[in-house]
């Protein structure tokens, strides 16, 4: 099999550019520059982001390129909307000089991010500050990021980040990566191979070639590691690949005809995942270390899809022992397993959120598939999507996003990516290459 | 040698008489039985009752299920009847059972739902008297439709075992 090296990704370091600021990003003060994100309808904060500022000759593309990345990743969350350079009437020439808040109340901004970028011996430095318009002053302190100039995206997606932050109050998600199915040709010739990117669909490489089927990849806890299915040997085998390397191996599953849909525990140390034998499906657990095994369900049914709580405590998983494919939650030792879904049609895939209190799921019902979440005690269950095929969420890492895949129907059904809010707004595409499935959003760099 | 590479010889050896099999889509996936190599002198035609091209073709290489079913219709068992007589008759071959489902469900159970398909094929071979030890199964779940419509008619189709000879039983 051949691989595709990947470059190794730029060491991004932050510094303070205020004097005598707190060593860690400032998240949200309190004071009116805020959105509280609820379930109910909500007006896009209007924020203006005038072109960073290039100190130097060579900055003046990354400049305007590092700007836009800005405004894609706020913009794409649905809760801002960008007042376009055009109608600015300010202008940011220098990014020590104090703002004149006038300038930018008066086209209704209501935030103001400036910021400057300079590049030295390959190596970029991104310089921002973020402005709460109407009170006319600084929102947290400024910051900046050195990387190398390839990883120029990764700098524009940490400020996003820290504006997203302070103003949300939430986790940030934007400096991540996605692991996924790529995919070409028709239905019925489908080659199927492993990729990774940015998660806004930027700088896809190949983790593998299309020479086998390749499954549902998961990435480790801290996104070193992917897990996935290849039928690589002839039938479905769990492989561990490491990202940086693009070295992988094989799990020894030991007895079984196939063992598929892994996922890693919270400590990166142990995986589960489903092994087969004859007709019936149980799910398994395994130190990676030691390669010792335990089998944590023991019925006839079919039992697959486990995911663990964030504490590592439990396992949500689906099965049909009641005739149907439900979700479960046991013990992570194996025991008794709780049933949690209760509404109409069948539901699978189900994925714990990374604050541990929803679980999402993929819902058949009436010849419709669905992208729903649920307490983990199974109240509160809210159908996100509807359409002919939506499969197999996947959390982003501050749990406020979840990518799916979508196929369409016919002939030339086709899948394809897509990000919803877990209100249920900002359905949106994923921009990729080709064809992509089993998506699975990993940590925050 | 790659399955794909062997998948081309074999279409090679046996002609065109596979190609109109099974459907009137090109059916890329299923209409080619593993050789291995030891494709020997008369194998390749469908009027001989000992070649791979008649047990697919005359006997029926594959049988169908209901939606999220992995039981065997009667017309299901009188397709296997015929498959264990031509496997007891053709004791070189090894048999492998390949379930498959439709596009209608999610990806690990479709996969976990061809190996009780393939299962179900193999428990009642072995009641039938092929021995254990030339069955073997593999579930492709939903990776390997041969219709691609999005309608009951290709759906029907889709939800199957296939039986794939392959040479060599014994070794």
């Amino acid at each position: 099999m051949r691989h595709l090296a990947l470059p190794i990704l730029p060491a991004l370091c932050v510094a303070l550019a205020g004097l005598l600021a707190p060593a860690t990003p400032a998240v949200a003060q309190s004071g009116p520059l805020r959105i509280e994100i609820t379930e109910g309808v909500i007006e896009p904060m209007p924020i203006a982001v005038p072109n960073f500022v290039p100190e130097g000759g060579e900055a003046g593309q990354l400049a305007s390129q590092i700007s836009r990345v800005v405004v894609d990743d706020l913009v794409g969350t649905g809760l801002f909307r960008e007042i376009p350079p055009s109608a600015h009437i300010g202008a940011i020439t220098s990014f020590a000089s104090p703002v004149q808040y006038a300038d930018w109340k008066a086209i209704n901004a209501d935030a103001l991010i400036t910021g400057a970028v300079s590049v030295q011996g390959g190596q970029v430095n991104v310089k921002f500050r973020l402005h709460d318009v109407f009170a006319g002053q600084e929102m947290g302190a400024g910051l900046q990021f050195t990387g190398t100039e390839a990883g120029w995206r990764r700098m524009a997606h940490k400020v996003a980040d820290a504006v997203y932050s302070r103003i949300t109050g939430e986790d940030p998600y934007f400096d991540s990566r996605t692991v996924f199915v790529a995919e070409d040709g028709p239905k019925d010739a489908r080659r199927k191979r492993l990729a990774i990117m940015d998660y806004d669909g930027a700088n896809v490489q190949y983790l593998t070639d299309s020479a086998s089927i390749v499954l549902a990849p998961r990435f480790s806890p801290t996104g070193d590691r992917v897990l996935y299915t290849s039928y690589e040997t002839g039938r479905p085998q769990i492989y561990v690949l490491d990202v940086a390397s693009v070295g992988r191996r094989v799990l020894e599953t030991g007895q079984g005809d196939m063992a598929f849909s892994p996922r890693f525990a919270p400590d990166g140390r142990t995986v589960i995942y489903s092994l087969t034998q004859g007709a019936n499906t149980d799910i398994y657990r395994m130190d990676l270390a030691t390669g010792q095994s335990v089998r944590l369900t023991d019925a006839a049914s079919i039992e697959t899809a486990p995911s663990f709580s964030p504490d590592g405590s439990r396992i949500v998983f689906e099965s049909d022992r009641s005739g149907t494919q439900q979700l479960y939650i046991m013990p992570a030792t194996g025991g008794e397993a709780q049933r949690i879904s209760f509404g109409e049609g069948r539901y699978g895939t189900p994925v714990w959120s990374p604050r541990g209190d929803l679980v999402a799921f993929t819902k058949q019902s009436k010849g419709r598939f669905h992208i729903g979440v649920m307490r983990t005690d199974g109240s509160g269950e809210r159908l996100l999507t509807a359409s002919f095929l939506d499969e197999g969420p996947s959390w982003s890492p501050n749990g406020r996003v979840i990518m799916f895949a979508r196929e369409t129907q016919g002939e030339q059904g086709a899948s394809s990516l897509y990000t919803v809010d877990i209100t249920g707004r900002n359905l949106k595409r994923v921009a990729t290459p080709s064809g992509a499935s089993d998506p699975a959003w990993g940590p925050l760099q | 040698m790659t399955y794909l590479a062997k998948a081309i010889l074999l279409s090679a050896t046996l002609g065109l008489g596979l190609a109109g099999c099974s459907s009137m889509s090109p059916n890329r996936f299923d209409n080619v039985t593993n050789l291995n190599g030891a494709a020997g002198a008369g194998s390749g035609t469908a009027s001989d009752p000992a070649s791979p091209a008649y047990f697919q073709q005359s006997v029926g290489d594959r049988v169908l299920f209901a939606v999220d079913q992995s039981t065997l219709s009667p017309e299901a068992r009188l397709t296997l009847d015929q498959q264990a007589r031509w496997l007891l008759a053709n004791g070189d071959y090894q048999a492998r059972i390949e379930g498959h489902a439709d596009e209608q469900g999610t990806r690990e159970y479709n996969l976990a739902l061809g190996a009780r398909r393939a299962n179900s094929v193999k428990e009642y071979l072995l009641t039938q008297g092929v021995p254990d030890y030339r069955l073997s199964t593999i579930s492709y779940g939903k990776e390997r439709p041969i219709e691609i419509c999005s309608e009951e008619a290709c759906y029907a189709k889709n939800r199957r075992a296939v039986t794939v000879l392959q040479a060599g039983a014994g070794l």
